[in-house]
């Protein structure tokens, strides 16, 4: 068995109007690599289901969105990516806002097969009425308590980027913080991990490397060997955020900083447009 | 001795966690960062805390370049199990408005229309589920009508105590919202129904001028005291543990003195 495959494979499979899942965090572990092949693709009118950074930002610009479903967008240190605002100030996309624990919730109930989880977050707020897609359910037991009823987030394909990965699509992150990339495979028909480094399974981290196991294989359709394949986001422990290119990306008119670094003829020329496998390697990891 | 109103702040912020036990004490925010940090570092240890990332450690990680300080692990705090405690209930989160009504509804998603916004912020993010679950207060820098509004605030991020948005069998038992520190004032919910009330005002600041900042009327016109001023222990962990790069200076425009009668 062999899932390795190229993020142009990957995204080859990808249909217009697909929802996906993003995995990553903000600035923090995103498949950068992925989102820029998706760009230089035809694949538009598509349902987006983030924890937003620079990945949302760069589909909001390109027109590619039809519907975001998001609890945030933001860029970390810098709290707002001025290409979404942009995008979601001329009206440009449908929006489904909901908390950051609702989002959880939809990719769980997905994961699990169910309809829908319920919650206590959203009520009482303008979350619960104005996106229209929210209905309460009551407590069938004595208590009668109302809650929102969060419908499940079924994904047709999840992208998420990790530190280490084998060719049978065992992933591993040492990140701090897995996040919740493991939902987001559990609840996508296909799920496609890009890996910062390709191991053998033998070399993936053994006893008791393997607690930080993402996800079992059976989840995961292709992996992808991308080193930096999150740049600029971070991917701790092996890299941190590259500042200042998120700065010039936020600072940027859209249409020169897709010549600059997106319409390019390949990952290694984007890694000698971003200022090279050295430079990245040595970006330190922020410090909150 | 001379404080600064970043101090001032720090130090009025901080008593909001004190009393509230073994919570998860999330201080969003420069100024809401350093208060639950000194809170911890003085009168309630008990507190928990994080890293900014995704482990808890036994005493406040300091803001800024660390040198050769390494924090102090005791646990982990990835954000999924943040979600596990915002609906256990163990959890304070003092964060940053753009704005808030008379209920203490706070918007932090989008001002103006909501299809085609003046401005998008950040989103709702977790303000839904941390409202409703567990204690919260508010960091205001810039007390003015156009964050206390009148009305309603432009897109309701996070429950307050409107009826009106939990009736019919929404249970608002865990709605527990404790103070809103400002750039002016100290104010809580202790007014009737739970109205927004003027707690303490800060040095050299009069009630008339917090109420023609704020758009709703508030309470306590009688009952505020001063805000107390931070004690030269509080400004001791401020200046040397929690703060050594007086990043807080940056917080207000000029740095200015706690005491506002000092500015001239």
């Amino acid at each position: 068995m062999d899932k390795t495959m190229t993020v142009r494979e990957m995204v080859g499979r990808l249909k217009s109007g697909a929802t996906i899942g993003i995995g990553g965090w903000g600035a923090r572990r995103k498949p950068m690599a992925l989102v820029r092949e998706i760009l230089r693709s035809d694949v538009t009118d598509l349902t987006v289901v983030s924890y937003g950074g620079p990945d949302v930002g760069l589909l909001a610009a390109a027109g590619r969105i039809r519907k975001l479903v998001f609890g945030f967008v933001s860029l970390d240190s810098i709290p707002l990516d001025n290409h979404f605002r942009a995008a979601r100030q001329a009206g440009s996309f449908e929006t489904l806002e909901i908390d950051e624990g609702m989002l959880q919730w939809g990719l769980r109930a997905a994961a699990m097969r169910l309809p829908f989880l319920p919650t206590r977050a959203g009520l009482g707020t303008d979350v619960e009425g104005l996106n229209g897609a929210l209905r309460t359910v009551t407590s069938p037991y004595d208590d009668g308590e109302v809650l929102i009823a969060m419908p499940a987030l079924r994904l047709d394909a999840a992208f998420v980027h990790v530190n280490a990965a084998d060719r049978l699509g065992n992933a591993i992150v040492t990140a701090p913080d897995p996040f919740f990339d493991e939902l987001f495979c559990r609840a996508a028909d296909q799920a496609f991990v890009t890996t910062d480094r390709l191991v053998s399974t033998a070399d993936l981290g053994g006893f008791p490397g393997a607690r930080h196991h993402l996800v079992e294989r059976s989840c995961v359709t292709g992996v992808a060997h991308v080193p930096f394949g999150a740049h600029p986001t971070s991917s701790g422990p092996d890299y941190g955020f590259d500042f200042k290119h998120l700065k010039d990306y936020n600072d940027a008119g859209f249409a020169d900083w897709r010549g600059r670094f997106v319409d390019l003829p390949s990952h290694d020329a984007y890694l000698a447009a971003a200022g090279g496998a050295e430079k990245l390697a040595a970006l330190p990891l922020p410090v909150f | 001795m001379t404080y600064t109103l970043a101090e001032l702040c720090i130090a009025a912020a901080a008593e909001a966690w004190r009393g509230n036990g073994e919570v998860l004490a999330s201080g969003i925010g420069l100024v809401p960062r350093l208060a639950a940090s000194l809170a911890k570092a003085s009168f309630a240890p008990e507190l928990m805390m994080t890293d900014g990332e995704a482990y808890l450690v036994e005493a406040p990680v300091p803001v800024g370049k660390r040198g050769a300080y390494v924090p102090q692990v005791e646990g982990c705090m990835t954000y999924a199990r943040v979600f596990d405690v915002v609906y256990r209930g163990h959890r304070h989160a003092m964060t940053g408005p753009v704005q808030v009504d008379r209920f203490g509804q706070q918007n932090i998603s989008a001002v103006g229309d909501y299809r085609r916004p003046k401005a998008a912020l950040l989103g709702v993010r977790g303000i839904p589920g941390n409202t409703i679950n567990h204690i919260n207060s508010m960091f205001v820098p810039n007390h003015s009508t156009r964050v206390f509004v009148s009305g309603e605030v432009d897109m309701v991020s996070g429950v307050g105590y409107n009826p009106a948005r939990l009736g019919g069998g929404r249970s608002d038992r865990f709605v527990d919202l404790r103070l809103i520190v400002t750039d002016l004032a100290v104010l809580d919910f202790g007014g009737a129904d739970h109205a927004i009330r003027v707690r303490h005002l800060h040095p050299g600041i009069g009630f008339d001028q917090v109420q023609a900042a704020t758009g709703f009327p508030l309470e306590g016109r009688e009952s505020a005291t001063e805000t107390p001023a931070p004690t030269a222990e509080q400004l001791h962990l401020i200046r040397n543990l929690l703060d050594p790069h007086d990043v807080r200076a940056t917080v207000f425009k000029e740095n200015p003195p706690g005491d506002r009668r000092r500015a001239a």
